[in-house]
């Protein structure tokens, strides 16, 4: 009696909450972090519904596998992914769980960011004596504008494949992000050409590819070795670059411990700067183009010693 | 390359149209005082020449510029850029180091500690629980990975252990392949594997949040958890938040198979298992389940599920086992997690077992019902970046109401079914995702035991290669 009442009221549920099949010609995109999201969005329009799987405020590197991304893997047409390591950890088991072939790895649908992308840190061998290292090298690419370009170009590149009609669509989507980008990079480049050389200290190696872009230098960071937490002494060792240095600039990110950022930045009057490399991480952030802006306007604010 | 056969297209395409210029001009031509027309391509090739030298000037000019220019500009995609050929790929990494063909790990998960209680194996049942005062090898699981061709993953997990006795034993835990691009959201695995009933049963040691396993696994499953060779489907639903069916048929017989055929000569609730063949697919194992998972919050997410395993049991050729289970995972991690941290997470497993025993062949026991029943509870709290506290509670018990005098406790055949509490509050310290340092007491109370008994256990693992990823 009771399996007679609950099979109808199962079969109602799933009839009321199926997914609607075939609402529009849009591509379903899933983008591991935001500034895959972010990307997708300024290159797809609204050709294209973007979900992301990591929060813009969490740890990039720790990330839960949630059953409900299976369902969004299940139904994607793109899955975007960074590469080099940084969603080994909670990427593969939704990906075996969506069982869908248009994502899986090598098809047409799979965007693996990286590609073309020439990455700093490789390390000389695999040895995790030396921390969390990445073999294929530093994953944290995007916080490098021109990076974006490559892969702004290479989902325009996807998308067309896959949705032939948003081909002028995209091309023209590209183009208008192409031109503003270059225009915000001249902007960028000079606000922060005066403090060409410059270094600054973060918790972990995120914002190596910044700093190159930028004529800065991020080689010094709370971190001992990527993903060990910091110790004493080398705490220690820090502030004492700091000072015989003049490194007045720490940046952290939002989900890094700020305690200890704020407990190194006071020995010696540095400043903590909360930066984010995820777009939605912080106030102002949405675009790709605002979340470098952002940065870019808080690390020159601090380096000049201003607000 | 591309501006190579740029360049060179271009200059045939303006010497054939030179060419063809000059072919058209030729009829009508060498009338005198008319300018030569071969002179005359020779000086409009002279030009394209100049005119491709100046440019040629130019460019290099732009590229010494742009070599110059610090830091090292990649150039911008060229004028069409959706047209542009994609970048060859450096590596693909997802699911894969991407450097080999599979993926190989090395778990080593080790006990060291004491109990009040002698005889450690009767008071925790499971197969990779601390077996003996002193140290125990818990576990030490070599993991082979990697995807097979495009419509095949596959893995295996091979045990070693070395006994309180000393010996050494090698096990093959699970090997098997699964399907990565079946139609309609259907997944095939087939090889031998942990049964998909509830939530810790299919997860393997190193996962585990504790030192041991829940008392109700140890005795519904046996030391080694429910797993053997079969074939499992299972169908991802078309519902817009997780659903997801399983139907498992494995072999029934095997020493992982405790409360069904098990291994003859063994013993179920004091009757001697006996041999039984296979007439039919009723005599499989056959273990449904279905899952659903819902986002409570954006920091919430809540999986349930409910399982189920039947099949024949090896007390003669009427006997019969059916296992139900509920089990919950309820998880909150902060918004802002570094590392994973913080988080709190609850499970919780309900299960029930019914077991028809027939009356033994030479008819000294006859036919009998048991019902027994065990679940546990359990909270971790991850407070700080590499530390969780937790505590988990256990129950197990049951009656025996078609048997004769009723009571277990008079019954020695029935101390399986007797009511037993234990309560195991835990430390644990991740240096890394790869290594762990965990401490934890048992409290354990039984109508078996003549005291209680009190345990404490310091387990220490390390991970070498690849970290196969967690499932949810």
């Amino acid at each position: 009696m009771r399996s007679g009442k609950l099979l109808p009221s199962l079969l109602f549920a799933l009839a009321a909450t199926a997914a609607p099949s075939g609402a529009a010609a849009d591509l379903k995109v899933v983008a591991t972090t935001s500034e895959y999201a972010a990307l997708a969005t300024a290159v797809g329009g609204d050709r294209v519904a973007v979900t992301t799987i990591a929060k813009p405020t969490e740890d990039p590197h720790f990330v839960d596998a949630r059953p409900s991304q299976i369902v969004a893997m299940n139904r994607a047409d793109v899955l975007i992914e960074g590469g080099a390591e940084l969603e080994i950890g909670w990427l593969p088991p939704l990906l075996d769980g969506a069982r869908n072939p248009r994502i899986l790895v090598g098809a047409p649908g799979h965007v693996v960011a990286s590609e073309g992308i020439q990455l700093l840190d490789i390390p000389a061998a695999a040895d995790r004596s030396q921390g969390d290292t990445h073999l294929a090298g530093n994953p944290h690419f995007m916080l490098d504008p021109e990076n974006a370009r490559i892969v702004a170009t290479h989902l325009a590149r996807v998308f067309t494949a896959l949705d032939p009609a948003g081909k002028s669509a995209f091309a023209a989507n590209l183009e208008a992000f192409d031109s503003a980008l270059t225009a915000r990079m001249q902007e960028w480049t000079a606000a922060l050409a005066p403090f060409r050389g410059r270094q600054i200290v973060t918790y972990h190696p995120t914002w190596r590819y910044f700093c190159r872009r930028f004529g800065l230098e991020a080689n010094t960071f709370l971190e001992p070795k990527p993903g060990i937490p910091p110790s004493p002494p080398h705490l220690a060792a820090v502030i004492a670059k700091m000072a015989a240095e003049n490194i007045r600039v720490l940046l952290l990110e939002p989900y890094q411990p700020r305690k200890t950022a704020e407990s190194v930045a006071a020995h010696n009057g540095a400043r903590v700067v909360d930066v984010c490399q995820f777009p939605g991480a912080l106030p102002g952030t949405e675009t790709y183009l605002d979340l470098i802006d952002t940065n870019v306007k808080r690390i020159a604010g601090a380096l000049a010693g201003g607000n | 390359m591309k501006l190579n056969s740029l360049v060179a297209s271009a200059t045939f395409a303006a010497l054939s149209f030179a060419a063809a210029g000059g072919a058209q001009s030729s009829p009508a031509a060498p009338a005198a005082g008319q300018p030569d027309p071969v002179a005359q391509l020779r000086r409009e090739i002279d030009d394209l020449r100049a005119d491709y030298a100046q440019r040629i000037a130019a460019l290099e000019a732009r590229l010494a510029a742009l070599a110059e220019a610090p830091p090292p500009a990649p150039t911008p995609p060229p004028v069409a850029p959706v047209e542009t050929p994609a970048p060859a790929p450096v590596t693909v990494l997802s699911g894969a180091g991407g450097k080999n063909y599979l993926n190989l790990s090395l778990d080593g998960l080790f006990a060291a500690g004491a109990s009040t209680a002698p005889d450690v194996p009767a008071l925790e049942p499971g197969g990779h629980d601390p077996a003996q005062r002193g140290f125990t090898v818990q576990n030490l699981e070599m993991v082979l990975e990697g995807a097979v061709d495009p419509y095949f993953r596959a893995q295996a997990n091979v045990i070693l252990q070395i006994s309180p006795e000393g010996e050494s034993v090698v096990e093959l835990e699970e090997a098997y392949a699964t399907t990565t691009s079946l139609p309609h959201g259907f997944q095939l695995k087939v090889g031998q594997f942990f049964t998909e009933f509830g939530r810790l049963n299919p997860s393997h040691p190193h996962a585990w949040d504790f030192v041991d396993q829940p008392l109700v696994n140890g005795r519904f499953f046996g030391g080694d958890g429910l797993r053997s060779v079969g074939a499992r489907i299972s169908w991802l639903l078309p519902t817009n938040f997780y659903s997801e069916a399983y139907l498992t048929l494995q072999n029934s017989q095997g020493e992982t198979l405790s409360s069904f055929r098990s291994v003859p000569g063994e013993s179920l609730f004091g009757r001697e298992i006996v041999e039984r063949e296979v007439k039919s697919v009723s005599d499989l194992l056959l273990a449904p389940r279905y899952a659903a998972s819902f986002d409570l919050s954006d920091t919430q997410t809540l999986l349930v599920g409910a399982s189920a395993a039947l099949g024949p049991n090896g007390t003669g050729e009427n006997g019969k086992t059916r296992i139900y289970g509920v089990d919950g995972f309820w998880k909150w991690k902060a918004a802002n997690a570094f590392k994973g941290f913080p988080f709190v997470k609850v499970q919780g497993e309900l299960m029930y077992r019914d077991l028809y025993a027939d009356a033994s062949p030479d008819g000294a026991q006859p036919s009998a019902s048991f019902d027994d029943w065990g679940g546990y509870l359990q909270i971790n709290w991850g407070f700080k970046p590499g530390y969780v506290a937790g505590l988990r509670f256990d129950s197990v018990g049951g009656d025996s109401g078609g048997l004769e005098g009723g009571d277990p406790t008079d019954n020695p055949d029935t101390d399986a079914l007797r009511r037993r509490i234990r309560l195991s509050p835990v430390l644990t310290w991740f240096p890394t995702e790869y290594s762990k340092l965990r401490l934890q007491y048992n409290f354990d109370r039984g109508d078996a035991f003549v005291d209680d008994e009190h345990s404490l256990w310091l387990q220490l693992e390390f991970l070498l290669g690849a970290h196969s990823a967690h499932k949810f």
